[in-house]
């Protein structure tokens, strides 16, 4: 009988629990319905050669990383320079989408601060970017050798996120076949 | 300025400004379902705000885009699945019921189902038993000791 006591602290214990589950969460990361779908088709001018285009077709053949990213962004700076070591390391492909810029702006941050990017398309409007369910740059997508998004990171690409999901993933899809 | 003027002028001046820019519609219906819709979207950015009172930019590209769906002739749904094919179930404010909220929709229902079960069961053994005054031997002593003491 006197375990009956116990009930409110049982639920009391429960609920800490939960909040404490809740506070771990982070209500910003949307989960993405484009995972293990086909990356969205588009194709847009290139930032630094506005004759040429850039788009979903050249994100097929290889495992790559699509990076959105703005010259007005400011976590995108705070990012920047890991994904010029990545892109020195040369572990993986990066392109990237250069979103709601300008294109002086854009050109004059890459030439500041360095281009990770094999290429840039530009996205003056934001349309492609909605189209890919983009709401906060930076956001980075992972695409497979068949052009489909396996994973998408909101937020800046830290050393945690790389080594801890983002590098085994990437080596897991590298050694997949195309067209599995 | 006389007086009336000036109470009108600032009666005017008084009413809520929308945070947001104005979007015409031919048809009335059309701009009905379009300002509901903007209401029961939500805001990526500012997460607590909905696409109508949100400032933020892809708010406003995204009410674009909303306006656009609508004004093109389509129906709410197309409008709410051009979102939710992009963003999720996240952007609904009413969420679809479906496997992975069925706790979300059920769990107060289910809640309210037990508390009462637990409040009837409670009532129904409290009658049974009635109120359990009688004392034990042990506990008339010391009443009778406390009396005694009291009475001196």
């Amino acid at each position: 009988m006197r375990m009956r006591f116990l009930i409110p602290l049982g639920v009391f214990v429960i609920m800490v629990i939960f909040l404490g589950i809740g506070l771990k969460l982070d209500p910003r990361e949307v989960p993405s319905p484009f995972i293990g779908k086909p990356a969205p088709v588009f194709s847009l001018p290139q930032v630094a050669e506005p004759s040429q285009t850039f788009g979903s077709v050249d994100l097929k053949g290889q495992v790559s990383l699509f990076n959105v990213w703005a010259s007005w962004c400011v976590s995108c700076r705070q990012e920047h320079p890991f994904l010029m070591q990545l892109s020195k390391a040369k572990v993986i492909p990066i392109y990237g989408l250069n979103y709601k810029d300008e294109r002086e702006a854009a050109l004059g941050w890459l030439q500041q601060f360095g281009n990770p990017y094999r290429t840039s398309a530009f996205d003056a409007d934001g349309r492609v970017g909605i189209n890919w369910g983009v709401y906060g740059v930076p956001e980075t997508f992972v695409v497979d050798k068949n052009g489909v998004i396996r994973y998408k990171q909101t937020g800046p690409i830290t050393e945690q996120v790389w080594t801890e999901t983002l590098f085994p993933l990437i080596q897991k899809l590298q050694a997949e076949e195309v067209g599995a | 300025m006389n007086p009336r003027a000036y109470l009108s002028l600032l009666a005017v001046l008084s009413l809520p400004l929308p945070a947001t820019e104005i979007r015409e519609f031919q048809d009335p219906a059309q701009q009905a379902s379009y300002e509901s819709l903007i209401k029961d979207l939500r805001c990526l950015v500012c997460q607590n705000q909905s696409l109508a009172d949100s400032d933020a930019d892809l708010a406003k590209d995204l009410r674009t885009e909303v306006y656009n769906i609508i004004q093109s002739g389509k129906n709410e749904e197309e409008a709410v699945k051009f979102l939710t094919d992009r963003y999720g179930d996240f952007v609904l404010y009413r969420p679809p019921v479906k496997p992975i909220t069925y706790l979300l929709w059920l769990g107060p229902f289910v809640a309210l189902l037990g508390g009462g079960l637990f409040l009837w069961r409670q009532a129904r053994r409290r009658s049974v038993a009635g109120v359990d005054d009688e004392l034990s031997a042990e506990e008339r002593q010391r009443l009778e000791r406390l009396k005694a003491k009291i009475e001196g």
